[in-house]
């Protein structure tokens, strides 16, 4: 209990109102600061994403580095894809058998399995571990060489940072990631068929044509093309990310965490707005 | 001799002597609140060593970033070559770039690429018309020229600090620029080897006719290559003259540079 006594407002003494005032002020300042580098930022992003696409069209293409990207995006995820996409197929199968089995209708299991494997878990789950390993790794590689003179010294060699980093890598990670989508799909499949084999024989040619006969054009050609944007995306966040790394080493660290976050966002992003438009055009 | 030609003609075409290859006129910069070149300017003369000394941090690397347009200066004129950087297309600021040889202070060696490819990098897009036989003679030339023969298909990762300044410098003579801006050459290297690499300064000068802008804190490098010297302090001009102006002024913050360091 607190004792009664005259009620009394508390009036701020003059220096108290000075020092709100400033720190309101401070606030203010702040807060603009922080809306002009975000405007900042989307204009960045605006240019440099314009400044790629004018490179992607340049006469002399970096064929080569191309092809070295396209086997370091391929060779990093391999491992991880293979193992993931078997386990997605056969997980999927062994959950979704008891409740098919209630309905009476574990012979539509393949299928859905195959179904969900190809229009969603395959693309947005391989689109995901690609952003955290490629998209990371293209972060810090570009990072470190800002922070370390090499892009600068790049382009005071006549040579466009921008068509000789970013251009080859978005295009392979552009082309390479819808490659890896079908192989990790192919592997979910392989793997619901040895989840299904768990309770009792099931014959694998029989498996495959059930599975496929769900499937139609219309299922596969949407997620192979959202697949593309899927790698397009990765590959640009994580060399813009680079790009713009600070000047200090920290800022390495930074460039590759951010793309990660970045790029899985867009990935979920670009696939919501895939559905939506999928859903239209059925 | 064709583009001595061009040179001249540039020359004329500008206010400018011809023998004037680059010239900075009230040169501001400054990052954030932080005034770094206030009111800067210089020129650098044909076939000239210019030495430019100055506290660290006192913006002598921002001076040569601004030369070929790594850096925009907030205000004031860079002409090289008679052109103005600033108000150059792409095109044009990459073809006047193919002119200029910059050592970054921290080498900046491509670190993915063996030394070998770091030094064909730059060879392979300024000087197109080279086979790849006489690349590799050339490549082979300079790294022997900087003591470095035997790293060819070594990795920047595997050599010392004082071997990658050094094939940093490799990669920026090896294409034979008209203008070479070189960031503190010999910091890291022993005395043998700095000296080395100052008579390479020297030789490439009088081979290739160039002109150069040299950032030293190496008073024995700055005694064997320089022409003439400024002083910078303050983001101004502090000083500028021969070496032996430089040596026998009274000025405290000069001796400083000049008088043996105490053990
Ligand atoms: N890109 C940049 N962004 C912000 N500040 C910068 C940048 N580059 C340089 N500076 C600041 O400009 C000032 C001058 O830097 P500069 O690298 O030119 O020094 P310096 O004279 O070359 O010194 P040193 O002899 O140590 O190399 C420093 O205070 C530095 O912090
Ligand atoms: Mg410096």
């Amino acid at each position: 209990m607190k004792a009664i006594g005259p009620v009394r407002k508390k009036i701020p003494k003059l220096p108290d109102v000075k020092k709100r005032a400033i720190k309101l002020s401070e606030n203010v300042i702040k807060k603009t600061q922080k809306a002009n580098r975000f405007f900042l930022a989307v204009g960045e992003i605006n240019l440099f994403f314009w400044y790629t696409i004018k490179a992607s069209f340049s006469r002399d293409f970096e064929f080569r580095e191309f092809l070295r990207q396209c086997y370091l995006v391929g060779n990093k995820t391999l491992p991880l894809i293979t193992i993931t996409g078997v386990v997605i197929g056969l997980v999927l199968t062994i959950q979704a058998r008891p409740v098919l089995a209630e309905f009476g209708a574990v012979s539509m299991l393949p299928g859905m399995v195959a179904l969900s494997i190809i229009r969603e878990m395959g693309p947005v789950v391989t689109a995901l571990i690609c952003a955290g390993k490629i998209g990371s790794g293209m972060g810090a590689e570009l990072g470190s060489m800002k922070v370390t003179e090499q892009i600068d010294a790049m382009e005071v060699s006549s040579t466009n940072p921008i068509r000789f980093l970013v251009v080859p890598r978005v295009m392979a990670a552009t082309l390479m990631i819808p490659i890896l989508v079908l192989y990790a799909d192919a592997l979910g499949i392989l793997g619901s068929w040895a989840g299904a084999n768990i309770k009792g024989e099931v014959n694998f040619v029989l498996f495959i044509s059930q599975a496929f006969s769900a499937v139609g054009f219309m299922d596969l050609f949407p997620a192979v093309i959202k697949t593309f944007f899927f790698g397009a995306a990765i590959g640009f966040i994580g060399c813009y990310k680079g790009f713009t790394a600070g000047r200090g080493t920290e800022s390495v660290g930074k460039a590759a965490n951010e793309s990660v976050v970045v790029a899985s966002l867009l990935v979920i992003l670009i696939d919501l707005v895939a559905v939506q438009i999928t859903d239209m055009l059925l | 001799m064709k583009s001595e030609n061009k040179i001249a003609s540039l020359a004329g075409s500008a206010t400018l002597s011809p023998e004037q290859v680059i010239e900075i006129h009230n040169l501001k910069i400054g990052f954030g609140d932080l005034p770094v070149l206030k009111d800067f300017s210089v020129q650098l003369f044909e076939k000239e060593n210019l030495v430019i000394l100055g506290k660290s941090g006192s913006g002598k690397s921002v001076l040569i970033k601004c030369i070929v347009r790594l850096l925009n200066p907030d205000s004031g004129t860079i002409n090289v070559l008679g052109e103005n950087v600033n108000k150059l297309n792409d095109r044009d600021l990459a073809k006047l770039r193919m002119k200029i040889g910059f050592l970054f202070q921290s080498g900046a060696l491509y670190d993915s690429m063996t030394i070998k490819e770091n030094l064909e990098f730059p060879l392979k897009r300024i000087k197109k018309n080279l086979s790849q036989k006489e690349m590799d003679e050339k490549i082979e030339d300079t790294l022997e020229n900087v003591g470095l023969s035997d790293t060819l298909h070594k990795m920047p990762s595997e050599l010392s600090g004082g071997m990658r300044k050094r094939a940093s410098l490799a990669r920026t003579i090896v294409v034979d620029p008209m203008i070479m801006l070189y960031d503190e050459p010999t910091t890291g290297l022993d005395p043998v080897t700095s000296d080395e690499i100052s008579s390479l300064i020297n030789d490439v000068q009088k081979k290739y006719d160039t002109s150069s802008i040299i950032i030293t804190h190496d008073i024995e490098c700055a005694r064997a290559t320089a022409d003439r010297m400024i002083m910078l302090k303050d983001g101004e001009v502090y000083l500028e003259g021969s070496l032996d102006e430089f040596e026998k002024s009274p000025d405290e913050l000069i001796q400083s540079f000049f008088k043996p360091k105490k053990m």
